[in-house]
């Protein structure tokens, strides 16, 4: 198979480089791979869309996680300041 | 003008904040407490290392978010050698020529616009499905995207190579889309 066909049929790799090229810079002969494949790919399209969502998805769960305050018991706060306390009087 | 720390305060001022930061990333109330207790008997031992150049809180988080990887670490060191060797590309594509298989092909799934309920919708699945992957990779994907780590120290936190990262970031995204789209189906 040619270089060519090789890299249109490989969603495997051009999955692997949608991922990669997310959080890093692509060489020059990856960017040239991955284009030649979404050219010619409409699954790996959407795959690309679909991936970005769930980035966009999953920061803002993660933001909403992260904004929800919780908050602990007194026991354990007394216990913990009794704790400091007498440590910092040794 | 340095700041100087402020132990006494630390439980009053802090303890509700770690505990929410540790929570977020450990889904383990139990894990949570113990680590917040943890990070004020480290900042304790290591006072006269603050410097004053950041707050009390940022210094503290940053205590803390070493325990929180230490425990990701911890957690994922088990079965480390499946996490890292099993294959889900096998799954998904055909091995001669790495081309989609028809089963496991992306299909539209109708959030691909940008409807904010179907969004709503979507994140409940994807923490399921976060909580369905093998620890490391969750762990990875976690510092990635929650905590915005930079690869390099993911990978000296997590001791995996830089070629293993990417790897694991590219099984854990096809997971998840396979999972969200069995759910969504």
């Amino acid at each position: 198979m040619g270089v060519i066909k090789k890299i249109q049929y490989n969603c495997r790799h051009a999955t692997y480089l949608i991922e990669k090229r997310q959080h890093t810079s692509l060489s020059i002969k990856e960017r040239i791979q991955l284009a030649i494949h979404l050219s010619g790919c409409s699954v790996c399209r959407l795959f690309q869309r679909q991936s970005r969502i769930i980035n966009r998805v999953a920061k803002a769960l993660f933001q909403r996680s992260a904004s929800q305050r919780h908050t602990l018991d007194d026991t354990f706060k007394r216990e913990m300041q009794d704790r400091i306390n007498e440590k910092l009087s040794e | 003008m340095t700041i100087a720390a402020d132990p006494k305060q630390w439980v009053d001022r802090y303890a509700d904040y770690l505990y929410s930061y540790a929570l977020a990333r450990l889904d383990n109330e139990e894990q949570a407490r113990d680590l917040v207790q943890e990070t004020f008997l480290a900042a304790l031992e290591k006072l006269d290392q603050f410097r004053g150049g950041s707050t009390e809180r940022t210094w503290l988080t940053a205590i803390l978010k070493y325990k929180v990887i230490d425990v990701y670490r911890k957690k994922s060191s088990g079965l480390r050698a499946e996490q890292i060797d099993h294959a889900p590309e096998v799954e998904f594509f055909e091995a001669e020529n790495g081309h989609w298989k028809e089963a496991y092909a992306p299909q539209v799934l109708g959030v691909e616009n940008e409807d904010p309920l179907a969004h709503k919708e979507l994140a409940t699945i994807l923490q399921k499905c976060l909580q369905k992957l093998p620890v490391l990779w969750h762990s990875i994907f976690s510092m990635k995207h929650m905590d915005e780590m930079a690869t390099e120290t993911i990978c000296q936190e997590m001791k995996v190579t830089q070629s293993n990262f990417w790897v694991i970031i590219h099984r854990a995204k096809l997971n998840l889309r396979a999972c969200i789209q069995k759910a969504w189906g």
